[in-house]
């Protein structure tokens, strides 16, 4: 037990002699919270649209004003010629081509139904889809008004229609921003451990230190906890850090206890960090450490679910989503952040986490060899 | 204290070491001298159990390599052939973690290492990476010392270092040899060779000989010439390329001359340059040194 005390004073008196390592600890988690959680936004402002109204009359307008009076459409461009509109559409300055017939508003008023074209860049296919949803939106109202004042119904004799009233639980603003920062939270934490705790391991291989160190009395498992506990403490330290920048920054509300989310963060810490030691017991050079850590972790992180909802990628991602424990952190952080879960909420993550802990840690101290 | 027996181990298709059997002496001084690649380090990293051999046995202080190599770990001092401390801690850092991780302490065994850490104590608060070489070697030794071993194993301790601390590195190993400490030692110098009680001579995996400096001198029985003139480059060309010449080889300002048989005498060499020109000539006879015999060995031949 003296043993890993010595080590881990070592490994505290070179970390904080180390110059990168104090502005990685701040700056990362600043950056990381404060540019990264506003861009990865999925809330839809500003869609382009081209018009093509080759039709111009009142109804047309008044359709368009709809459109205008949005504060997620913009009318980029009008013209007659289609051509030009699907040029714009190339180049990417328009998002959307609306083009209204020449015969609209007497088509309308003959066969009380008209045709209107929408063409949707559709690279973007999230994007897409919601376009055409705030589109429905626009024109199931303007729909509405146009029935409601040609049928000459009178405002006090509206038409039936099912009224859905939705309540937003949870995130009751649907503040995008406080669903991306515990997930963006998650993966901050797990770059700053795993990375740092293996190309610290493998950087007394590359500079041989680890050849004096061979030949102590030190045993492995004293050594790998002397390697894992310095990193553990600097990942939960950023773990605060960022709650509180998030805190601070865009208000997020904290529903759970932080007790139960910083020992989940400990659980969690403890398998990702042991899978970068593990890594760094294989590989020979800090390089190869980047290399396989940052495969691992891009995998983990788009797997985990942090743009896309696991519940929909196909049945076999979210059975390999099983070993994956950014999968599990970020679903803690999110449900005991937003949610306030509890533990006997989480006892499968719990479960799960002990598991993958237990297995990466005892693959790198059974890795770590003395001998070669 | 040391003993080895048939060790082999190969790197893929390289034999690193072919079956080499040797033993050291409680108290010896023994130096593994060969060229880079010979094998030693191998040899050496074998003992202090940081590889496996493929095939043989080998013993430090009664223990064996393999099975009892926590026993060894206790008892045996290495320094590797590359400065392997901490770069980013002190002098004094690097000898307290070493000492503690041994489960001991500077001041317990500061005889041991006072002669040394003592020229290197007033830098104790600098960093190791900013020591001279000389001076990192001797902390290298600190280290390698503080937990009071009783074998001690150098890997090319002083490879890269200046003469002086050369020479000062070598009376150390004496002071400590004179403590009761086994010493193994590995150089790629000649000239240090004499310093040791034994020494091994190694190559391509092999011990050629094995004996102490005087006696490998002794055994050494050919003739030889030492020539100098006033062009070395053609007088070296010219020996060459004179059919009663076995080996010709630059040692400093002469150059050692052997012939076939050792059937010429320095008159006929003389004569034999003379008439090639040359100036200045210089031809007498020699004691060899334990260079020349390694140059021998080298050429495959026996003694």
């Amino acid at each position: 037990m003296r043993t890993i005390l010595y080590i881990l004073q070592k490994e505290f008196i070179q970390i904080f002699r180390n110059k990168t390592m104090l502005p990685m600890i701040f700056m990362v988690p600043l950056i990381q919270m404060l540019i990264l959680v506003f861009a990865a936004t999925y809330d839809l402002k500003n869609v382009d649209i081209f018009l093509v109204d080759k039709n111009l009359s009142e109804t047309s307008r008044e359709l368009v004003s709809h459109f205008e009076g949005s504060p997620f459409f913009n009318i980029y461009d009008a013209s007659f010629d289609l051509a030009k509109a699907e040029n714009s559409l190339k180049s990417d300055d328009a998002d959307l081509i609306m083009l209204i017939p020449e015969n609209f508003e007497s088509d309308l008023i003959r066969d009380d139904e008209v045709g209107l074209q929408l063409l949707v860049n559709a690279i973007d296919g999230n994007k897409a889809q919601l376009i055409f949803s705030y589109v429905q939106g626009i024109l199931s109202s303007y729909n509405k008004k146009v029935i409601a004042e040609w049928k000459g119904l009178a405002e006090f004799n509206p038409p039936l229609q099912i009224k859905a009233k939705i309540s937003y639980w949870f995130n009751s603003e649907l503040d995008y921003k406080w669903y991306m920062a515990p997930g963006i939270l998650a993966i901050l934490v797990t770059i700053i451990g795993m990375f740092l705790c293996g190309m610290n391991l493998v950087r007394e291989k590359e500079i041989g230190t680890i050849e004096q160190l061979n030949v102590t009395p030190i045993q492995k498992y004293q050594f790998i906890v002397g390697k894992l506990i310095p990193f553990l403490v600097i990942a939960l330290f950023d773990l605060a850090f960022g709650l509180l920048l998030a805190k601070i920054a865009f208000n997020l509300p904290i529903a759970g206890s932080l007790a139960l989310l910083f020992g989940f963060g400990t659980l969690y810490l403890v398998g990702v960090l042991g899978l970068g030691l593990f890594i760094s017991t294989v590989a020979d050079t800090q390089q190869q450490v980047m290399f396989v850590s940052f495969f691992f972790m891009m995998i983990f992180i788009l797997m985990g679910g942090i743009f896309t909802p696991v519940d929909s990628m196909p049945d076999w991602a979210q059975t390999l989503d099983r070993v994956n424990p950014i999968y599990y952190f970020m679903k803690i952080m999110r449900n005991v952040v937003m949610k306030g879960s509890g533990f006997t909420d989480l006892i499968e993550e719990f479960v799960s986490l002990i598991v993958i802990g237990l297995v990466f840690l005892s693959l790198s101290i059974w890795r770590y060899r003395k001998t070669s | 204290m040391i003993k080895v027996e048939n060790i082999s181990k190969s790197y893929d298709k390289v034999e690193a070491l072919k079956d080499i059997s040797f033993e050291v002496e409680k108290g010896e001084l023994l130096g593994l001298i060969g060229p880079d690649g010979a094998g030693k380090t191998t040899l050496m990293r074998i003992l202090m159990t940081l590889i496996l051999q493929d095939r043989g046995n080998a013993t430090m202080a009664g223990f064996d390599v393999v099975k009892s190599y926590k026993n060894i770990r206790l008892l045996v001092g290495y320094m590797p052939g590359r400065f392997s401390l901490y770069q980013d801690l002190s002098v004094e850092e690097n000898l307290n973690f070493f000492a503690t991780v041994f489960g001991t302490t500077i001041e317990e065994n500061y005889d041991l290492i006072k002669d040394i850490y003592s020229q290197i104590e007033p830098f104790k608060t600098r960093l190791a990476g900013r020591l001279s070489g000389g001076m990192k070697q001797k902390l290298a030794l600190s280290c390698a010392l503080i937990h009071k071993p009783e074998i001690l194993v150098l890997d090319e301790p002083t490879t890269g270092v200046d003469v002086v601390s050369r020479k000062e590195f070598w009376e150390m190993l004496k002071k400590l040899q004179q403590q009761g400490i086994t010493i193994l030692v590995s150089t790629p110098y000649m000239d240090e060779a004499s310093l040791c009680d034994r020494v091994a001579l190694i190559q391509k995996g092999q011990i050629m000989q094995i004996d102490s400096p005087s006696t490998i001198v002794e055994n050494y029985t050919r003739k030889l010439f030492a020539v100098r003139s006033g062009e070395m480059y053609r007088l070296i060309n010219d020996l060459r390329s004179f059919e009663k010449t076995d080996t010709a080889y630059a040692f400093g300002q002469y150059l050692h001359y052997t012939s076939k048989n050792d059937e010429v005498e320095a008159t006929e060499l003389e004569q034999y340059l003379l008439e090639k020109e040359h100036v200045q000539l210089q031809v007498f006879d020699i004691e060899p040194g334990i260079e020349d015999v390694f140059m021998e060995l080298m050429s495959g031949k026996e003694l």
